[in-house]
């Protein structure tokens, strides 16, 4: 179906202003995971600028959309995102990883207002994410419920013990992503460890496979509306990402997993994301 | 106590974990929010009964202890009170990363039923004993750690479990406990110890199986020694009861822990950090599993070998009598 020119613009907007707010938020802190934080920045998006129903002036309503990052490292990029949204101010960002600052690296929902789960340590999302889905049936709810996984902490078993549930239970009010950007701490994943073939793991498991360009809004909201509409199977959506997204030098380098920037870096990066921007909004 | 109906005859029919599954389907009656989850263990941890009563709100997640505390963890955050059944062993080491990030860390509502706990899954094997979960559990900050004494004791715990907001670790043992209390109503309180005989000579302070056999071991020392002990049921082992633990220490002044699980990291420990602290002499004793991986056998002949049965406190109380802790000569660098 695609985006109309009006919301693709609008999204592609938002998503270099994240962007922008991403390497800030990293130079407030001092260092941070960058790569990953950018190749999930589009996904972050669109659910956030799309899909997802929440009230940023009632943080805690019962019927809101759940958003669990399974890749919980990332929260350099993930914080703006809620912080733009309204759920706290920008300024805090200011005191990411700062001493007493309720933002660090990663995110606990007892300290930041919008944030459904504390996450970092890898392999736990999915089933957190599975515990909200099925409440909402046992609730008689329908909020839905998206977890974003890292492509790396695929090699976590408790990731599969979650598909296997949420499969065996035909949970379709749970919409899985992978950010599928090929790279974690070590190396390429399938240097460290290999996930391919990695579609046929979640057929395998019981999904329906959608892979998508994790870049390209209007194939990430084909799949999200599939998920949306169907509910034969679960749904996992395999975005093909570049980790670094929008920064040239970042962009598909394992060793800016986490970094910190100078001051010449900062200026390159703004050159580049807007050069990125620039290149992404060309002829729409 | 929200209106509990159990009797005597019941908690005498019934095995221990046959109580909590009857309890939680008389909550989960009452309280739409109460769903229970296991990890094919329903029918051994008895949550079973509250399976067949509430089929939309029981959830089995296999063999995968992970996915079933992450899920809890999830369950929790959206509103329901999960009561998560499976052995001990598995809740806390199996599933303990879970257990710690997803529940503890975020406070979350979760009620982990742990059973087959101590020794008393005696031969299966020290991959099934657990000796070493009060340790773990107690070091989780936000998490509340209860050993009842026996099913009257484990219905209320349950009770109160689901009263009490935050992560709540029950510990229970496989098959049948002896008898300790009569009724339900006598004043069960989380973090409230409950002193079951008097006593000045010494305190004997137990949790779970273990009350019933410092309460045998006190009326042997009362019988044949004349010595006049008494015993503390020490249910809430976190957060302990510090205020009866300073009493006893004041009013008998030797102290024996009592209890079935290593003897480091357990009652013991958090009976003698209470201790430590108050700045009050006082003979003291662990009795438990020593450092070591139990050995096979059942579980009242473990108990016996342990010497945390009547006869082995009995025996360990005698010889602390004996002791004279408040002049000992050979401590050459006192000053």
């Amino acid at each position: 179906m695609g985006l109309q020119a009006q919301e693709l613009l609008m999204l592609e907007k938002k998503a270099h202003e994240l962007r922008e707010l991403c390497v800030d938020t990293v130079v407030w802190a001092g260092s941070g995971h960058i790569g990953g934080a950018l190749s999930a920045m589009d996904i972050f998006t669109i659910l956030y600028h799309k899909y997802m129903s929440v009230d940023p002036k009632n943080p805690n309503w019962e019927d809101r959309d759940r958003f669990i990052l399974s890749k919980g490292h990332v929260g350099v990029g993930f914080a703006p995102v809620l912080a733009d949204k309204g759920f706290f101010s920008k300024e805090d960002l200011k005191e990411y990883n700062h001493f007493g600052s309720n933002l660090g690296m990663h995110l606990d929902s007892r300290k930041v207002v919008g944030l459904d789960a504390s996450t970092g340590s890898l392999g736990h999302g999915l089933p957190i994410a599975l515990g909200t889905a099925l409440a909402a049936r046992v609730r008689n709810k329908t909020y839905m419920t998206y977890c974003l996984l890292g492509d790396g902490e695929c090699d976590e078993g408790a990731v599969w013990e979650a598909a296997m549930a949420i499969a065996h239970y035909n949970v379709t009010n749970l919409v899985t992503f992978v950010d599928r950007n090929g790279l974690m701490m070590d190396g390429a994943t399938e240097d460290v460890m290999s996930l391919e073939p990695f579609k046929d793991k979640w057929e395998a498991f019981g999904f329906h496979v959608i892979e998508v360009e994790g870049h390209d809004f209007n194939q990430l909201a084909d799949a999200i509306d599939y998920a949306h509409d169907h509910h034969e199977k679960p749904v996992v959506i395999i975005a093909r990402t570049v980790k670094g997204c929008g920064i040239d030098f970042i962009e598909n380098n394992y060793r800016w997993h986490y970094g910190g920037l100078d001051s010449e870096k900062i200026k390159l990066s703004k050159e580049s994301l807007l050069r990125h921007y620039n290149k992404r909004v060309e002829g729409v | 106590m929200a209106g509990l109906t159990y009797t005597v005859f019941d908690t005498t029919d019934l095995s221990t974990a046959e109580v909590y599954g009857r309890t939680l389907k008389e909550l989960g009656n009452k309280h739409q929010e109460v769903v229970g989850l296991s990890a094919d263990l329903a029918k051994s941890t008895k949550i079973g009964v509250f399976a067949e009563a509430h089929p939309d709100r029981f959830f089995n997640m296999g063999i995968a202890e992970q996915n079933l505390f992450g899920v809890a963890a999830g369950m929790a955050k959206a509103g329901l009170i999960p009561f998560v059944s499976t052995f001990a062993i598995f809740t806390s080491m199996r599933g303990l990363d879970q257990v710690h990030t997803d529940i503890c860390y975020q406070n979350a509502n979760v009620k982990m039923i742990a059973t087959h706990a101590g020794v008393s899954f005696g031969q299966a094997g020290s991959t099934h004993h657990c000796t070493e979960d009060l340790s773990i559990m107690r070091a989780m900050a936000n998490c509340t750690v209860i050993v009842p004494a026996d099913g009257m004791e484990t219905a209320n715990a349950v009770v109160a479990a689901y009263e009490k907001e935050g992560p709540v670790y029950i510990r229970i043992n496989r098959g049948f406990d002896q008898k300790v209390f009569q009724n339900a109503d006598y004043g069960f309180e989380i973090g409230k110890g409950i002193q079951m005989t008097d006593g000045t000579d010494i305190t004997i302070i137990g949790c779970g199986s273990t009350v019933y056999q410092a309460i045998q071991a006190a009326s042997i020392l009362d019988q044949v020694d004349g010595i006049k002990a008494r015993v503390i049921n020490m249910h809430t082992i976190k957060p302990v009861d510090k205020e009866m633990i300073l009493k006893a220490l004041h009013e008998t002044r030797r102290i024996v822990t009592v209890e079935d699980h290593n003897i480091i990291g357990g009652l013991g420990s958090a009976v003698s950090e209470v201790i430590s602290e108050s700045g009050k002499a006082c003979a003291f004793m662990r009795l438990g599993i020593p450092d070591e991986f139990s050995v096979i056998g059942l579980h009242e002949d473990l108990m016996a070998h342990y010497q945390i049965d009547a006869n082995g406190i009995v025996d360990n109380v005698r010889e602390l009598m004996g002791r004279d802790f408040e002049e000992d000569e050979d401590w050459e660098d006192e000053v």
